[in-house]
């Protein structure tokens, strides 16, 4: 089965293609371009270096959320636009899910958190059993002290990686209780190589979707939504009803 | 002479839009997924929500225009594309949606501007018409007075040096508990009020005699039903939404005459979602007949955004050569002429 796979969720743009077992390519680029320059150039360089005929892909595995609104539409439309052309299905890969990949058979928790700025990350609990990535906990936005606060009823060992890190690595060190540490630079972000290889298990249990059906999980309304509900609720729910008929 | 068939995406606002287009004149599908609804509760369009939504029904709004024109992307010669002006989180969808079909097809891709698009929208329904002529694009965003001296190349001779056309209407639809969007709305309302009840200033610009501003019409709309609210006063709307309008058009049409005159041009069109207000076009029409110049408009469903537009325009730069690489990033505030 061979996979191709992006990941643009955060500052790291990621492209790679799985086969089976082998990674036959992965191109990651940690740095602030945008991802609209990167990504689509960032593939036709492995597809040229692999000589990679992209209709021989099986699916697109696509990073599909939380992450930046912005970068999880651009991964998602080249997806789509992959899928379309191509005739392909899509496997979206939940974002921290596939951060937590990157840390295969590690012991105890692993906690992959992004910034999710307002004081918020972005998270999800995971543990491999029987070398098989298990979720503890579904991925969701929160604040950031009560993650630590649950981490610490737990009672474990924890790993943390993501681009969180460099935002509460302070507060990490000063909060929790149980042992703790921090996956190194190689393994620590966005990589499209864990998408693929995860992607592939998804493909394996049938999670997947046309390249129409699918869209990013932001697990977070808009702003405008959000102050939005904020006003109906201080209104009562005289507006409810137009809502309803959206 | 083989065909040559483009399909073309726009996602510059708050329509998902895909198009075929046959030889740069010929549109064999038009497929718009209008948002309008959903704003509608938030009185404008909301960015982040726009592009929430281009991102749900964009291969939808592709597959369904390639299925209208009975056509395959294996039948296509190159993919056009909307990447500015709009606003850059709806933008990214199309351009990155259009990408990667160019891509995956090993198809040309071509970045559209989608000012020029409105401009093209001329071409549809008027096979005879070919550059030179002079076009007013008038939208929520834009007003400009330009000439197409040729295809895709423009000269700018006036714009507004404040809200666009289109903002004025919604700003004063809004004003007078008309709703989101304020064009359509003022236009009927119009109908049934007297566009001389009141006066209202026509903005000139001493420098520039082509350029517009609307934010004085506009200001003098407030402060005229912020006084007869002090007063007590009743107001009539629709007399005030047709003295607004007929201020607003007076000086779209006076600034397109002028430059007619000065320029020699016997060709007029106009363009972009303003376009299609009916008290402008038949200013205009009017206009044109008695200086006996030619009058181009687009019908309603080419003057609001959509991608049959920009499947013209990527025609014409396709045509003359234009190419854009992996690389095309959108750019919200691109300006008209700018490659």
């Amino acid at each position: 089965m061979k996979i191709l796979a992006l990941d643009s969720s955060g500052m790291v743009a990621s492209v790679a293609v799985a086969e089976d077992d082998t990674l036959l390519a992965e191109y990651t680029v940690n740095y602030k371009k945008t991802h609209s320059q990167t990504l689509l150039p960032m593939l036709d360089e492995i597809t040229k270096m692999t000589e990679l005929d992209l209709n021989t892909v099986d699916a697109i595995a696509v990073a599909a959320g939380p992450g930046s609104f912005t970068g999880l539409r651009i991964g998602s439309a080249t997806a789509k636009g992959l899928g379309l052309a191509l005739k392909k299905p899509l496997v979206p890969v939940p974002t921290t899910e596939a951060l937590a990949y990157n840390l295969y058979d590690a012991r105890g928790i692993i906690c992959p958190i992004m910034d999710a700025r307002r004081s918020q990350v972005y998270t999800g609990l995971y543990r491999f059993e029987d070398h098989k990535l298990v979720t503890i906990k579904k991925q969701w936005a929160g604040a950031a002290a009560d993650l630590l606060d649950e981490l610490n009823e737990m009672g474990e060992n924890v790993t943390f990686l993501g681009d969180g890190v460099s935002v509460y690595k302070g507060k990490i060190e000063a909060a929790l209780k149980v042992p703790f540490s921090f996956a190194p630079a190689h393994v620590n972000r966005q990589r499209a190589s864990a998408v693929a290889a995860l992607g592939m298990e998804y493909v394996k249990a049938g999670k997947v979707l046309s390249a129409a059906e699918h869209r990013p999980d932001y697990l977070r309304v808009s702003q405008a939504e959000r102050e939005r509900a904020k006003k109906e609720l201080l209104l009562g729910d005289t507006s409810k009803k137009q809502e309803e008929n959206v | 002479m083989k065909d040559t068939l483009i399909l073309a995406i726009e996602s510059s606002c708050d329509e998902t839009a895909a198009a075929v287009v046959k030889n740069g004149r010929t549109v064999l599908s038009n497929v718009i997924s209008s948002q309008i609804e959903l704003h509608k509760l938030y009185g404008g369009v909301v960015p982040e929500i726009a592009s929430r939504k281009h991102i749900e029904k964009i291969n939808q709004v592709v597959e369904e225009a390639l299925k209208e024109a009975d056509m395959t992307l294996d039948d296509m010669d190159a993919i056009g594309v909307t990447y500015g002006p709009g606003l850059v989180g709806a933008l990214l969808v199309g351009v990155a949606e259009a990408k990667a079909i160019a891509y995956a097809k090993k198809l040309p891709l071509v970045g559209v501007h989608h000012i020029e698009g409105h401009v093209c929208a001329n071409y549809i329904e008027n096979q005879d018409l070919e550059p030179p002529f002079l076009c007013l694009i008038v939208s929520g965003g834009h007003t400009h007075l330009v000439i197409v001296k040729d295809y895709g190349e423009f000269e700018i001779l006036g714009r507004t040096r404040d809200d666009a056309a289109g903002e004025a209407f919604d700003k004063v639809a809004r004003a007078i508990g008309l709703g989101y969007p304020g064009g359509p709305k003022i236009d009927k309302l119009s109908k049934e009020g007297k566009p001389d009840a009141i006066e209202f200033p026509r903005a000139k610009i001493g420098d520039c005699p082509y350029d517009f501003s609307f934010s004085g019409v506009k200001s003098a709309v407030l402060n005229y039903l912020n006084n007869a609210k002090m007063k007590g006063e009743e107001v009539n709307p629709a007399d005030l939404a047709a003295s607004f309008q007929k201020a607003v058009v007076d000086v779209l049409v006076e600034h397109t005459m002028l430059a007619a005159k000065d320029y020699g041009m016997g060709k007029i069109a106009i363009a972009g979602g303003v376009a299609s207000n009916g008290t402008l076009r038949e200013a205009m029409r009017k206009a044109c007949e008695e200086r006996e110049y030619r009058f181009y408009h687009p019908s309603p469903i080419f003057c609001t955004d959509n991608a049959a537009m920009i499947g013209v325009a990527a025609y014409y730069e396709y045509q003359k050569g234009t190419r854009h690489g992996w690389d095309l990033n959108a750019v919200p505030n691109l300006k008209l002429g700018e490659r």
